[in-house]
Protein backbone atom coordinates (compact mmCIF):
# COMPACT_ATOMS: atom_id res chain seq x y z
CA UNK A 1 0.00 0.00 0.00
CA UNK A 2 2.83 2.51 0.86
CA UNK A 3 4.74 1.65 -1.96
CA UNK A 4 1.95 2.72 -4.61
CA UNK A 5 1.29 5.66 -2.54
CA UNK A 6 4.62 6.41 -2.77
CA UNK A 7 4.77 5.55 -6.69
CA UNK A 8 1.47 7.62 -7.17
CA UNK A 9 3.36 10.74 -5.66
CA UNK A 10 6.90 10.66 -7.32
CA UNK A 11 4.68 9.67 -10.68
CA UNK A 12 2.42 12.69 -10.19
CA UNK A 13 4.87 15.51 -9.29
CA UNK A 14 7.90 13.94 -11.88
CA UNK A 15 4.75 14.46 -14.85
CA UNK A 16 3.54 17.94 -13.31
CA UNK A 17 7.33 19.23 -13.42
CA UNK A 18 8.00 17.91 -16.26
CA UNK A 19 4.46 20.18 -17.67
CA UNK A 20 6.19 22.78 -16.24
CA UNK A 21 9.39 23.14 -17.69
CA UNK A 22 7.98 22.77 -20.87
CA UNK A 23 5.35 26.09 -20.04
CA UNK A 24 6.75 28.08 -17.40
CA UNK A 25 7.34 31.65 -18.84
CA UNK A 26 10.98 32.00 -17.04
CA UNK A 27 13.70 29.66 -17.76
CA UNK A 28 15.22 30.11 -14.40
CA UNK A 29 11.95 29.20 -13.34
CA UNK A 30 12.01 26.24 -15.70
CA UNK A 31 15.44 25.26 -14.27
CA UNK A 32 14.06 24.80 -10.86
CA UNK A 33 11.35 22.74 -12.05
CA UNK A 34 13.74 20.69 -13.86
CA UNK A 35 15.62 19.41 -10.49
CA UNK A 36 12.24 18.93 -8.96
CA UNK A 37 11.37 16.61 -11.80
CA UNK A 38 15.16 14.80 -11.16
CA UNK A 39 14.35 14.64 -7.19
CA UNK A 40 11.42 12.88 -8.21
CA UNK A 41 12.18 10.46 -10.27
CA UNK A 42 15.28 9.22 -8.48
CA UNK A 43 11.98 8.54 -5.86
CA UNK A 44 10.74 6.39 -9.04
CA UNK A 45 14.02 4.72 -8.97
CA UNK A 46 14.38 4.34 -5.59
CA UNK A 47 10.95 1.98 -4.85
CA UNK A 48 12.19 -0.01 -8.04
CA UNK A 49 15.56 -0.93 -6.11
CA UNK A 50 17.72 0.68 -8.54
CA UNK A 51 19.50 2.93 -5.43
CA UNK A 52 22.66 3.46 -6.90
CA UNK A 53 21.10 5.05 -10.16
CA UNK A 54 18.83 6.81 -8.14
CA UNK A 55 22.09 8.62 -5.90
CA UNK A 56 23.31 8.94 -9.07
CA UNK A 57 20.85 10.89 -10.48
CA UNK A 58 20.78 12.99 -7.94
CA UNK A 59 24.55 13.96 -7.68
CA UNK A 60 24.95 13.96 -11.64
CA UNK A 61 21.64 15.85 -12.75
CA UNK A 62 20.92 18.14 -9.74
CA UNK A 63 24.09 18.70 -8.75
CA UNK A 64 26.03 19.40 -12.15
CA UNK A 65 23.42 19.35 -14.78
CA UNK A 66 20.83 21.37 -13.72
CA UNK A 67 23.05 23.83 -12.13
CA UNK A 68 24.94 24.53 -14.67
CA UNK A 69 21.86 25.35 -16.82
CA UNK A 70 20.88 27.98 -13.86
CA UNK A 71 24.60 29.70 -14.67
CA UNK A 72 23.97 29.65 -18.01
CA UNK A 73 20.22 31.18 -17.62
CA UNK A 74 21.70 33.41 -15.46
CA UNK A 75 25.03 34.47 -17.52
CA UNK A 76 23.51 35.33 -20.62
CA UNK A 77 21.21 38.41 -20.80
CA UNK A 78 18.82 37.64 -22.99
CA UNK A 79 15.07 38.92 -23.44
CA UNK A 80 12.92 35.99 -23.00
CA UNK A 81 9.75 37.76 -23.64
CA UNK A 82 10.42 37.68 -27.65
CA UNK A 83 11.45 34.04 -27.78
CA UNK A 84 8.22 33.41 -26.30
CA UNK A 85 6.43 34.84 -29.41
CA UNK A 86 5.87 31.88 -31.69
CA UNK A 87 5.02 29.25 -29.09
CA UNK A 88 0.96 28.97 -30.23
CA UNK A 89 2.24 28.64 -33.91
CA UNK A 90 3.66 25.34 -33.41
CA UNK A 91 1.48 24.17 -30.74
CA UNK A 92 -0.76 22.71 -33.03
CA UNK A 93 2.52 20.48 -35.24
CA UNK A 94 3.68 19.53 -31.51
CA UNK A 95 0.38 18.52 -30.52
CA UNK A 96 -0.19 16.25 -33.41
CA UNK A 97 3.42 14.95 -32.81
CA UNK A 98 3.00 14.12 -29.34
CA UNK A 99 -0.49 12.15 -30.13
CA UNK A 100 0.99 10.40 -32.55
CA UNK A 101 3.96 9.37 -30.45
CA UNK A 102 1.69 8.37 -27.39
CA UNK A 103 -0.36 6.21 -29.70
CA UNK A 104 2.23 4.38 -30.68
CA UNK A 105 4.00 3.84 -27.58
CA UNK A 106 0.57 2.67 -26.47
CA UNK A 107 0.15 0.16 -29.63
CA UNK A 108 3.91 -1.49 -28.16
CA UNK A 109 3.07 -1.60 -24.48
CA UNK A 110 0.05 -3.35 -25.14
CA UNK A 111 1.34 -5.54 -27.87
CA UNK A 112 4.51 -6.07 -25.29
CA UNK A 113 2.06 -6.84 -22.43
CA UNK A 114 0.70 -9.51 -24.76
CA UNK A 115 4.05 -11.34 -24.72
CA UNK A 116 5.45 -11.31 -28.23
CA UNK A 117 8.96 -11.64 -27.36
CA UNK A 118 10.66 -13.74 -25.17
CA UNK A 119 12.41 -11.61 -22.68
CA UNK A 120 13.93 -15.25 -21.33
CA UNK A 121 17.67 -14.77 -20.81
CA UNK A 122 19.38 -13.05 -18.62
CA UNK A 123 22.60 -11.41 -19.05
CA UNK A 124 23.71 -10.40 -15.31
CA UNK A 125 20.64 -11.79 -12.80
CA UNK A 126 20.10 -9.80 -10.00
CA UNK A 127 21.89 -11.33 -6.32
CA UNK A 128 19.88 -10.23 -4.19
CA UNK A 129 22.61 -11.42 -1.51
CA UNK A 130 24.86 -8.41 -2.33
CA UNK A 131 23.87 -4.10 -1.88
CA UNK A 132 22.56 -2.77 -5.22
CA UNK A 133 25.65 -0.77 -5.34
CA UNK A 134 28.23 -3.97 -5.37
CA UNK A 135 26.07 -5.56 -8.36
CA UNK A 136 26.92 -2.64 -10.41
CA UNK A 137 30.10 -2.05 -9.36
CA UNK A 138 31.46 -5.45 -10.34
CA UNK A 139 29.30 -5.89 -13.40
CA UNK A 140 30.92 -2.30 -14.29
CA UNK A 141 34.59 -3.25 -13.45
CA UNK A 142 33.98 -6.59 -15.16
CA UNK A 143 32.34 -7.13 -18.13
CA UNK A 144 31.16 -3.64 -18.97
CA UNK A 145 34.65 -2.25 -18.20
CA UNK A 146 35.32 -1.20 -21.81
CA UNK A 147 32.56 0.47 -22.20
CA UNK A 148 32.69 2.54 -18.27
CA UNK A 149 36.66 3.44 -19.66
CA UNK A 150 35.09 4.98 -22.84
CA UNK A 151 32.34 6.52 -20.69
CA UNK A 152 35.35 8.15 -19.40
CA UNK A 153 36.90 8.99 -22.16
CA UNK A 154 33.52 10.56 -23.32
CA UNK A 155 33.27 12.76 -19.67
CA UNK A 156 36.79 14.06 -20.90
CA UNK A 157 36.26 14.32 -24.14
CA UNK A 158 32.69 16.50 -23.18
CA UNK A 159 34.92 18.85 -20.74
CA UNK A 160 37.87 19.10 -22.73
CA UNK A 161 35.61 20.24 -25.57
CA UNK A 162 33.57 22.70 -23.28
CA UNK A 163 36.75 24.29 -22.52
CA UNK A 164 37.87 24.44 -25.99
CA UNK A 165 34.80 26.40 -27.23
CA UNK A 166 34.31 28.71 -24.78
CA UNK A 167 38.02 29.84 -24.21
CA UNK A 168 38.43 33.21 -25.14
CA UNK A 169 41.92 35.08 -26.61
CA UNK A 170 41.75 38.48 -24.97
CA UNK A 171 43.85 41.37 -26.58
CA UNK A 172 45.53 43.76 -23.50
CA UNK A 173 45.45 41.15 -20.49
CA UNK A 174 48.36 39.74 -18.97
CA UNK A 175 48.11 36.44 -18.56
CA UNK A 176 50.51 33.93 -17.13
CA UNK A 177 53.29 32.43 -19.38
CA UNK A 178 53.67 29.21 -17.56
CA UNK A 179 56.47 27.60 -19.71
CA UNK A 180 58.25 31.01 -19.25
CA UNK A 181 57.84 30.99 -15.50
CA UNK A 182 59.02 27.40 -15.46
CA UNK A 183 62.14 27.69 -17.79
CA UNK A 184 63.73 30.93 -15.24
CA UNK A 185 66.83 30.00 -14.01
CA UNK A 186 67.85 32.10 -11.26
CA UNK A 187 71.36 33.31 -13.51
CA UNK A 188 69.20 34.77 -16.07
CA UNK A 189 67.37 37.06 -12.95
CA UNK A 190 69.76 37.04 -10.06
CA UNK A 191 73.39 39.39 -10.40
CA UNK A 192 76.13 39.07 -7.58
CA UNK A 193 77.15 42.48 -7.80
CA UNK A 194 80.36 43.83 -5.21
CA UNK A 195 79.14 47.12 -4.90
CA UNK A 196 81.93 49.75 -3.97
CA UNK A 197 81.75 52.49 -1.12
CA UNK A 198 80.20 55.52 -2.36
CA UNK A 199 80.06 54.16 -6.22
CA UNK A 200 76.78 52.74 -6.42
CA UNK A 201 75.96 49.90 -9.14
CA UNK A 202 75.00 49.89 -12.58
CA UNK A 203 71.65 47.89 -12.92
CA UNK B 1 0.18 -3.35 -7.24
CA UNK B 2 2.29 -1.13 -9.35
CA UNK B 3 4.10 -3.48 -11.93
CA UNK B 4 6.50 -2.36 -14.92
CA UNK B 5 3.42 -1.17 -16.77
CA UNK B 6 2.49 1.71 -14.70
CA UNK B 7 6.57 2.89 -14.96
CA UNK B 8 6.49 2.58 -18.66
CA UNK B 9 3.45 5.12 -18.34
CA UNK B 10 5.13 7.26 -16.38
CA UNK B 11 8.60 7.56 -19.15
CA UNK B 12 6.28 7.24 -22.11
CA UNK B 13 4.55 10.78 -21.03
CA UNK B 14 7.53 11.70 -19.41
CA UNK B 15 9.06 11.15 -22.83
CA UNK B 16 5.80 12.61 -24.74
CA UNK B 17 6.36 16.14 -23.12
CA UNK B 18 10.11 16.23 -23.87
CA UNK B 19 9.13 15.77 -27.17
CA UNK B 20 6.20 18.50 -27.31
CA UNK B 21 8.66 20.83 -25.59
CA UNK B 22 11.37 20.59 -28.18
CA UNK B 23 7.97 22.18 -30.65
CA UNK B 24 6.78 24.21 -28.31
CA UNK B 25 10.09 26.25 -27.75
CA UNK B 26 11.61 26.22 -31.05
CA UNK B 27 12.82 29.80 -30.04
CA UNK B 28 14.40 29.29 -27.15
CA UNK B 29 17.43 26.59 -27.20
CA UNK B 30 17.89 26.58 -23.06
CA UNK B 31 14.47 25.02 -22.90
CA UNK B 32 15.45 22.68 -26.02
CA UNK B 33 17.98 21.74 -24.21
CA UNK B 34 15.91 20.91 -21.25
CA UNK B 35 13.22 19.06 -22.66
CA UNK B 36 16.35 17.06 -24.53
CA UNK B 37 17.32 16.13 -20.64
CA UNK B 38 13.66 15.01 -19.60
CA UNK B 39 13.42 12.90 -22.77
CA UNK B 40 16.71 11.05 -21.68
CA UNK B 41 15.33 10.99 -17.68
CA UNK B 42 12.20 9.12 -19.49
CA UNK B 43 14.79 6.42 -20.93
CA UNK B 44 16.20 6.53 -17.91
CA UNK B 45 13.52 5.34 -16.39
CA UNK B 46 12.40 2.81 -18.74
CA UNK B 47 15.70 0.62 -18.37
CA UNK B 48 15.32 1.09 -14.68
CA UNK B 49 11.82 -0.50 -14.93
CA UNK B 50 12.65 -3.75 -16.73
CA UNK B 51 15.95 -4.35 -15.07
CA UNK B 52 13.70 -4.33 -11.62
CA UNK B 53 10.95 -6.30 -13.57
CA UNK B 54 13.19 -8.98 -15.65
CA UNK B 55 15.57 -8.96 -12.77
CA UNK B 56 18.52 -8.08 -14.90
CA UNK B 57 21.35 -5.57 -13.18
CA UNK B 58 22.24 -4.48 -16.90
CA UNK B 59 19.61 -2.13 -17.23
CA UNK B 60 20.70 -0.41 -14.45
CA UNK B 61 24.48 -0.42 -15.62
CA UNK B 62 22.75 1.07 -19.24
CA UNK B 63 21.24 3.58 -16.98
CA UNK B 64 24.33 4.87 -15.90
CA UNK B 65 25.46 5.05 -19.62
CA UNK B 66 22.94 7.39 -20.82
CA UNK B 67 23.42 9.37 -17.53
CA UNK B 68 27.30 10.07 -18.58
CA UNK B 69 26.10 10.82 -22.49
CA UNK B 70 23.64 12.87 -20.91
CA UNK B 71 26.27 15.17 -19.02
CA UNK B 72 28.61 15.45 -21.66
CA UNK B 73 25.64 16.51 -24.30
CA UNK B 74 24.48 19.18 -21.51
CA UNK B 75 28.01 20.85 -21.54
CA UNK B 76 28.97 21.04 -25.10
CA UNK B 77 25.39 22.11 -26.02
CA UNK B 78 25.54 24.86 -23.11
CA UNK B 79 28.97 26.11 -24.27
CA UNK B 80 27.93 26.11 -27.95
CA UNK B 81 25.01 27.97 -26.43
CA UNK B 82 27.28 30.28 -24.70
CA UNK B 83 29.40 31.21 -27.80
CA UNK B 84 26.44 31.58 -30.33
CA UNK B 85 25.41 33.86 -27.49
CA UNK B 86 28.37 35.99 -27.72
CA UNK B 87 28.71 36.21 -31.57
CA UNK B 88 25.05 36.78 -32.29
CA UNK B 89 23.76 38.34 -29.10
CA UNK B 90 20.38 36.37 -28.95
CA UNK B 91 19.65 32.61 -28.55
CA UNK B 92 16.68 32.31 -31.14
CA UNK B 93 17.19 28.96 -32.86
CA UNK B 94 15.50 30.43 -36.11
CA UNK B 95 18.68 32.60 -36.25
CA UNK B 96 21.18 30.07 -36.33
CA UNK B 97 22.50 30.24 -40.55
CA UNK B 98 25.31 31.47 -40.32
CA UNK B 99 26.86 28.21 -41.80
CA UNK B 100 23.99 28.40 -44.36
CA UNK B 101 23.53 24.92 -44.06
Amino acid sequence: MIQAIAFYLFAFVVIASAVMVIFSRNPVHSVLWLILAFFNAAGLMLIAGAEFIAMLLVIVYVGAVAVLFLFVVMMLNIDFAELRAGVARYAAVGLALAVALVAEIIIAVSAWKVGGIELGRRIAATDESIPNIEAVGRLLYSRYLFAFEAAGLILLVAMIGAIVLTYRHRAGVKPQNISAQINRRSKDAVRMVDAPVGKGVEL
Amino acid sequence: MIGVTHYLVVAAILFTLGVLGIFLNRKNLIVILMAIELILLAVNINLVAFSAALGDMVGQVFAMFVLTVAAGEAAIGLAILVIYFRSRGSIAVDDVNRMKG
